[in-house]
């Protein structure tokens, strides 16, 4: 299906957002996720399913003032 | 005492911006800083240097909610701070407007209901305006960080006697002048009218020599705060002698 990862049009097989993140590469502890401009924390990634157009983000600590 | 934890530097530094991580690191020692602001963004090209910075900082983390424009984008971005980097703290911003970065200070109040409520300990970017540093106590905030100047100017405190009003009216909330310094003189005004702290970032990224700059705001932000704490002599309109008149020799 595709969905939008980090704003970009992206083709998945991942049923949930755990499963993304395995996917694409990411370790789930230093990210932090949201769906659909929703938090979901890290316990619930693995029960959140992924929908066709739904937005995800996969966020980092950056620099910041 | 902000939320309880008592800070020996009152200068807190922002992280961005540096001409690279190592000077960040040096900046960060040179300061003497215990706490730095960080953000959360998508994957950058040196993410894995500045988490390892973080770790060996020793500093307490103030994430942020930068670059947020509504109070449901400051939720959720508070909401993924605290579990990325393990505290309640949060530096609450919600932009009202791209050129003046200034806040929304509708949403900032719904936003802080928000999170207070759920526990944050919320440090809000706020303006000097007495009503709304009202409404954010009100919502729960125990810490306001007015802006001395918008974000990234380095114009200093573009309202001193604002300030001051606000010093007075909240004798009892931690105040932290965020965003606006430019130089160390800023900082040491912001210590001298009795703010608890100042916030900064660009002043030292951007200086020649950002390492040397962080230590010059160093002793800055401590000058200021022994000279408030030592009384501040008042000012005058017009001149008074400092030599003792009492004695003076007659030689016309």
């Amino acid at each position: 299906m595709r969905i939008e990862l980090n704003g970009r049009p992206t083709e998945t097989e991942a049923a949930t957002l755990l499963a993304l993140l395995a996917e694409r590469g990411h370790d789930p502890v230093t990210v932090a996720t949201a769906l659909n401009g929703d938090f979901v924390p890290r316990e619930a990634r693995d029960t959140t399913p992924l929908h066709p157009g739904d937005r995800v983000e996969v966020l980092r600590p950056m620099q910041g003032g | 005492m902000f939320y309880g934890i008592d800070l020996q530097s009152r200068l807190m530094l922002g992280t961005a911006q540096y001409p690279s991580p190592a000077v960040l690191r040096e900046a960060i020692a040179a300061s003497g800083t215990q706490v730095i602001t960080v953000s959360l963004r998508r994957e950058g090209p040196d993410g894995a240097a500045f988490r390892q910075i973080l770790s060996q900082s020793g500093c307490r983390i103030l994430p942020n909610t930068a670059g947020c424009h509504t109070a449901r984008e400051a939720i959720t971005t508070a909401r993924m701070a605290r579990e990325l980097f393990g505290t309640r703290w949060i530096k609450l911003e919600v932009i009202g407007h791209a050129d003046t970065l200034q806040p929304d200070p509708f949403a900032l109040v719904e936003a802080a209901r928000v999170l207070c409520a759920e526990g944050f300990k919320v440090f809000p970017y706020t303006t000097e305006d007495l009503v709304l540093g009202e409404k954010l106590v009100e919502a729960g905030c125990r810490v306001l960080m007015p802006w001395g100047a918008p974000i990234g100017s380095g114009q200093g405190l573009r309202n001193i006697e604002g300030l001051r009003a606000m010093r007075a009216h909240f004798p009892n909330v931690p105040l932290v002048i965020d965003a606006g310094i430019g130089a160390p003189s800023d900082a040491a005004r912001a210590m001298e009218l009795g703010f608890d702290a100042v916030l900064l970032n660009t002043a030292v990224a951007q200086a020649d020599d950002p390492v040397a700059m962080a230590a010059a705001f160093a002793r800055a932000v401590e000058a200021g705060r022994m000279a408030q704490a030592a009384g501040l002599m008042p000012r005058r309109d017009m001149a008074a002698p400092s030599t003792p008149v009492f004695g003076t020799a007659e030689l016309a």
